[in-house]
């Protein structure tokens, strides 16, 4: 009977327990939590936060007794070390866990910036549900709150914070906001749709420093010289693989673990899955780090089948975000920013906040953006990991980039 | 591990040769998700290609890999062991939209009044829009009879288990 | 329930638009669509305003099942002033754009006044704007809707919007949605064109809802049942459309040929619903590509055609060999008999055109019939038309006509005129075969005697859609009568008038009618809508509405000298096929049909019948 572990109970660590007892009634399965709650997604913490949710909301799988009855142990225990020479893990209290299959799907952690200050009390990242709940006690009605960050999770976050009608400040050091998933476009559109709802929106700019301001409270200083009072700074400048563990033994670590198409790192009985995994990349044909959702998912069930004997090939990491900046919709997949030899087709409409950006290799899509569009946007994903062939319909999304479901039925179901 | 086959499931059989594009699918899905004749809120959608003089409705295919449900990061999106499909919990759902981008088929939306996603239940068995339509281009029917062969991976895969592909 | 219970009101000289209530009272008397449109219309104008000025108004109304499942209820109709005949005109199209505007949340949309500049109303539920229409001033129909849905990124969007022909001023534009239905005669595009109003867009999401939803989808199921088993609706239609009639109307002597000049044309069968099935020896394929409904119709008489790629028409113009609206009954008699042209592809590209640029193929083509009466006769030359010679066959002159009648050049220009003002303007009134400056449709009143009454006392001028006693004559719907008599035909004209008011009001497709009466109507509206509605009622609010449309005719300086046939339907005799030696009786049948409606015999309704309808 094999026993399976897996470290990390976020969506790779439970999808992939959940495939493994699929496919295998009688193998053990450990999953091994870092933090003291139910195995939860950290998707849905703005959710928490808005109050839209309660806590329980955030949980992954609903039923308390859901693993018990999968036969999946659930445990949280921080694990020291891996050895490889004896599949085995030594966990913090020094005891041994062996394994015949290992994942890692330790996940990420948010990046700290080098600036002082961040440790006074009144600045929280907002990456755990411990997080959340520091920020919703602070996070009062007409409380300042300066955020550090406008990427994908700082965005995400703004909605929740301008939810709860706080007076906000967004400071992003980058030219735009949401750099790594908006262009220009698309960013100025997002910022003008902030800045129309109350929101301070400083980009190219940076925070130098977090003092603690005379009387209580904050103050952030900026490298205009600039200075904003703050009841609470909330810290959204990035995240990187919690790939240490890996680190240690002889497993291949670049920007996370690097895994092959099988999700499979370079010793052959372990794998890793989600944040931490840096997988075969559909857009570039080399390897990345992605850090979202529908990847976790992806590579924790093929993952888990390869664990299990089922030979299971991964199609490759695919970009894609999904984003509500305060009723804003963004969506971004693969190569939106376009590259050598590309074309592009778009449709903008500013003032309504709407926009449809197409990149195509040939007569395929590669990327894509859109803004203020929520019907049928998946397709994209389709068209892109599908490698549609479009034909006559590359001709017909260039006059209207906004006709991808027609396209994708058009080149798909002649 | 199966004990068995399961009943044979049905599957909306679409043929969009027999369509004539008059919507009244997309009528009576509406109604019975919405409580009102909303063709813009109605899972199943038919496609006009003027051009072609073709039209074609298209929903959900509940598909085996159910790509919704393995992206969803609250278990918002279940299987109905009854008929195979997956179904949305809206009191679960948070509308992250995670789901909406994670779907190659772009058949689950996120519905910005209500602040969830939509997407094909098959009218728990007895699905609206085939019983609506004038001229069977939708038909249920027993899942091996759905042949469309890009329009893939319907329910009855789920019965192996898994697809030697992601 | 049902109606939306809200217009919205668009002042283009302001730029303003503002919500209100719908007269709930109105509704009631009124119903809807047609009925309630002009009741607004004769309320807020007055008759003798010049079509084409701002005080005239132009009213886009959807009835009370517009947007619901029952079968066929996508209607919604243009009324206004009609810019070819100055008589009231309502103008009743299908596709998808009346249910969009349903479903935003209005029943009615009273545009008034006129723009400086043109414009076009973006409705998105209840959000309403007027917009530049700068870059789509001077566009088709097919590239507006095209260029306003990718502006606003959204394919979904349904459009109706006027072409070319409207902003030039032809006589008798209209006003099309979803690329190939229109709200099609009487010139109610040249009005909005007058408005600087190229089109309007709409988004609706917000849903109908019905009184009873368990017994409107009983009564909903039974009527489309029966629509499903009738042998015209059921059968005819789907597979033929209405081109099912060509031969047919053909054989009873009754398909009106080179200008009323015969009543058979021996190109008939060339320009057949059979025709069009036929698969071509060149491609293997037919002209037919299927059939398409209209929202919510399980009838789908619709036809999409697509023309051989080798035919002159399209040979290098790519945006007419696609598929799209193909001939219908009414524009293959007028595109082809009317001017004995039995090319079916130049009929189909000449149909194209019409849709593309926005104007009325039965006008159009009976107008190029007469001009080439009256080319013939010699009345003009090459020297007017531009070197085209306008002779009865001559299928490179409809399908250029057609074109310069999209642009509004040239002879073109002229056309677009209609026959009333084209025949006079050569000296030849005789020569246009119309009623209050309307051309006739694909019936010839000789041979069918009941046509000739319903023609001439039709309020928006000759037209098919206002009586269509061809369902008794022809068909035998609901019952079968002599084509030739004209005994009974002023009872069976007024039955045909009233009920068809009331089917036009409801947010139904007339076709219907082939298979139900108002008993099947009744049910229907029963459930969806407040208050009662019986049969009874109905043919109450018909008639009711007949009467109002009647006053503001007369009102607009019509008389009963109006309600007249030209000479030649009068006092030339039918030169073959079973009506030979026939012409139409109007006198045997107008008195007793002006009693029967309740009027003197000057043909105004009497103080009893105003009275008794509570006009």
């Amino acid at each position: 009977m094999a026993r399976y572990v897996i470290v990390g109970a976020g969506p790779a660590g439970v999808i992939a327990a959940e495939t493994l007892r699929q496919q295998d009634a009688d193998g053990e399965i450990v999953l091994l939590g870092g933090e003291p709650e139910p195995p939860y997604s950290r998707m849905a913490i703005p959710y928490y936060l808005t109050g839209g949710i309660e806590e329980s909301g955030t949980h992954l799988r609903k039923a308390q007794d859901h693993y018990a009855k999968l036969g999946i142990e659930v445990r949280q225990a921080a694990v020291s070390k891996v050895d490889t020479g004896a599949n085995s893990l030594v966990l913090a209290d020094g005891s041994a866990l062996p394994y015949d299959q290992l994942l890692l799907a330790t996940g990420a952690s948010p990046v700290r910036p080098p600036v002082p200050g961040l440790d006074l009390p009144g600045v929280h990242h907002c990456w755990t549900l411990e997080d959340a709940r520091q920020i919703a006690d602070l996070a009062d009605p007409g409380a300042s709150v300066v955020l550090m960050g406008a990427g994908f999770i700082g965005c995400i976050i703004l909605e929740s914070l301008l939810a709860r009608d706080v007076k906000l400040t967004v400071v992003e050091m980058e030219d735009r906001m949401l750099p790594r998933m908006m262009d220009q476009t698309g960013g100025a559109m997002i910022k003008r749709w902030c800045e129309d709802k109350g929101t301070s929106v400083l980009t190219s700019t940076k925070v130098t420093e977090i003092k603690a301001a005379d009387g209580g409270g904050l103050q952030v200083v900026l490298d205009s010289g600039e200075q904003v009072p703050a009841a609470l700074v909330v810290v959204a400048t990035g995240v990187k693989s919690n790939a240490e563990l890996a680190q240690d033994g002889d497993i291949k670590v670049d920007q996370g673990i690097v895994v092959d198409n099988y999700l499979r790192t370079s010793v052959p009985n372990v794998y890793a899955a989600g944040d931490v995994a840096q997988a075969p990349d559909h857009s570039t044909g080399g390897w990345s780090v992605l850090a979202i959702q529908p990847t976790a998912a992806d590579h924790g069930r093929v993952a888990a089948l390869n664990m299990a004997g089922v030979e299971t090939t991964y199609k490759g990491n695919l970009a894609m975000n999904v984003l509500d900046t305060a009723g804003l919709v963004s969506v971004s997949f693969g190569r939106w920013d376009g590259g050598d030899g590309c074309e592009t087709a778009e449709s903008v409409d500013a003032e309504n906040f709407r926009y449809m950006r197409l990149v195509f290799d040939g007569d395929r899509v590669v990327g894509a953006l859109c803004l203020g569009h929520t019907d049928h946007v998946g397709v994209l994903r389709g068209l892109i990991q599908g490698d549609v062939r479009l034909g006559d319909w590359k001709a017909r999304l260039q006059a209207d980039p906004c006709r991808i479901m027609e396209a994708y039925l058009g080149s798909t179901l002649s | 591990m199966n004990t068995g086959k399961r009943l044979m499931q049905k599957s909306l059989h679409i043929d969009p040769g027999k369509c004539t594009g008059c919507l009244q699918c997309e009528m009576a899905c509406s109604l019975d998700n919405e409580g009102a004749f909303n063709p813009a809120k109605s899972r199943i959608k038919v496609f006009d290609f003027h051009a072609e003089g073709r039209f074609v409705p298209y929903t959900c295919t509940q598909c085996a890999e159910a790509w919704c449900m393995k992206a969803c990061p609250v278990d918002a999106i279940s299987v109905d062991t009854l008929t195979g499909a997956k179904v949305v919990s809206d009191a679960l759902c948070v509308g992250c939209k995670v789901c909406t981008i994670a779907c190659p088929f772009g058949t689950i939306n996120y519905n910005q009044t209500t602040g969830k996603v939509l997407k094909c239940d098959l009218c728990g068995g007895d699905p609206e829009c085939a019983k609506a339509c004038p001229t069977s281009a939708i038909t249920f029917i027993d899942a091996d009879w759905t042949g469309l062969e890009r329009m893939r991976d319907w329910a009855s895969k789920t019965d192996s288990g898994t697809r030697a592909e992601a | 329930m049902a109606w939306a219970r809200k217009l919205l009101r668009v002042d283009l000289t302001k730029g303003t638009c503002t919500s209100e209530p719908l007269n709930m009272d109105w509704a009631q008397r009124y119903l809807g669509q047609r009925g309630l449109a002009t009741k607004y219309l004769t309320e807020e104008i007055d008759p003798k305003v010049d079509p084409l000025s701002p005080d005239n108004k132009l009213i886009m109304t959807t009835g009370p099942l517009t947007g619901t499942c029952a079968s066929t209820a996508g209607r919604y109709s243009v009324v206004t002033k009609g810019a070819l005949t100055g008589a009231i005109a309502c103008s009743n199209s299908g596709g998808f754009f009346g249910n969009e505007m349903k479903n935003a949340g209005w029943d009615m949309i009273i545009f008034e006044g006129k723009s400086a500049k043109p414009v076009y109303l973006f409705v998105q539920d209840d959000k309403a704007e007027l917009l530049d229409a700068g870059e789509h001033w001077g566009t088709s129909v097919w590239d507006t809707e095209e260029n306003i849905k990718k502006k606003h990124q959204d394919p979904m969007i349904r459009v109706a919007s006027i072409g070319v022909s409207g902003e030039k001023g032809v006589k008798f534009a209209c006003v099309v949605n979803d690329m190939h239905r229109a709200a099609g005669r009487s010139g109610v595009g040249t009005v909005m064109g007058s408005k600087n109003l190229k089109a309007v867009a709409i988004r609706g999401t917000l849903g109908v809802k019905v009184k009873d939803i368990g017994a409107f989808m009983t009564a909903t199921a039974n009527g489309k049942a029966i629509l499903a088993e009738n042998a015209v609706t059921g059968q005819g239609l789907p597979t033929y459309g209405t081109q099912v009639l060509m031969n047919v109307i053909n054989e009873v002597g009754a398909l009106p040929t080179r200008n009323h000049r015969d009543v058979q044309f021996e190109g008939a069968g060339d320009i057949s619903a059979e025709k069009m099935h036929e698969k071509r020896a060149s491609d293997g394929k037919s002209n037919l590509i299927t059939n398409g409904a209209c929202f919510g119709c399980t009838i789908a008489c619709g036809r999409i055609s697509q023309i051989e790629r080798t035919h002159y028409t399209v040979v290098d113009r790519p945006q007419y060999q696609k598929a799209s609206g193909g001939l219908e009954y009414e524009a293959a008699w007028a595109l082809g008999a009317a001017t004995g042209v039995d090319d079916i592809d130049a009929l189909t590209f000449a149909n194209f055109i019409c849709n593309e640029q926005g104007y009325d193929p039965i006008t159009f083509g009976a107008t190029v019939g007469a001009a080439m009466e009256l080319f013939e006769t010699g009345a003009i030359t090459t020297k007017e038309t531009g070197g085209i010679e306008l002779k009865f066959g001559n299928t490179k002159a409809l399908t250029e006509l057609a074109e310069q009648t999209g642009r509004g050049e040239g002879f073109g220009a002229e056309i677009g005129l209609g026959s009333k003002r084209l025949c006079e303007k050569y000296g030849h009134p005789e020569m246009s075969m119309s009623v209050k400056g309307q051309e006739f449709p694909a019936y010839d009143s000789r041979g069918i005697q009941g046509m000739g009454l319903a023609y001439a006392t039709s309020n928006r001028g000759a037209c098919h859609l206002r009586g269509y006693t061809v369902a008794s004559e022809i068909l035998g719907i609901p019952e079968k009568t002599d084509p030739l008599a004209t005994e009974g035909k002023a009872g069976l004209v007024k039955a045909f008038q009233d009920a068809t008011a009331a089917f036009d009001s409801a947010g139904l497709c007339i076709f219907t009618s082939f298979a139900w009466t108002l008993e099947d109507v009744a049910p229907q509206l029963d459930s969806a809508c407040e208050g009662e509605w019986s049969v009874e009622k109905l043919l109450e609010v018909g008639e009711r509405i007949w009467n109002l449309e009647r006053q503001f005719n007369l009102a607009a300086g019509f008389t009963g000298k109006d309600d007249n046939l030209p000479a030649r339907l009068l006092k030339d005799a039918a030169k073959s096929g079973p009506a030979e030696g026939k012409v139409n009786g109007l006198g045997e049948m107008l008195p007793e049909y002006y009693q029967l409606r309740g009027w003197t015999t000057e043909g105004v309704p009497s103080n009893q019948t105003v009275e008794r309808l509570g006009l």
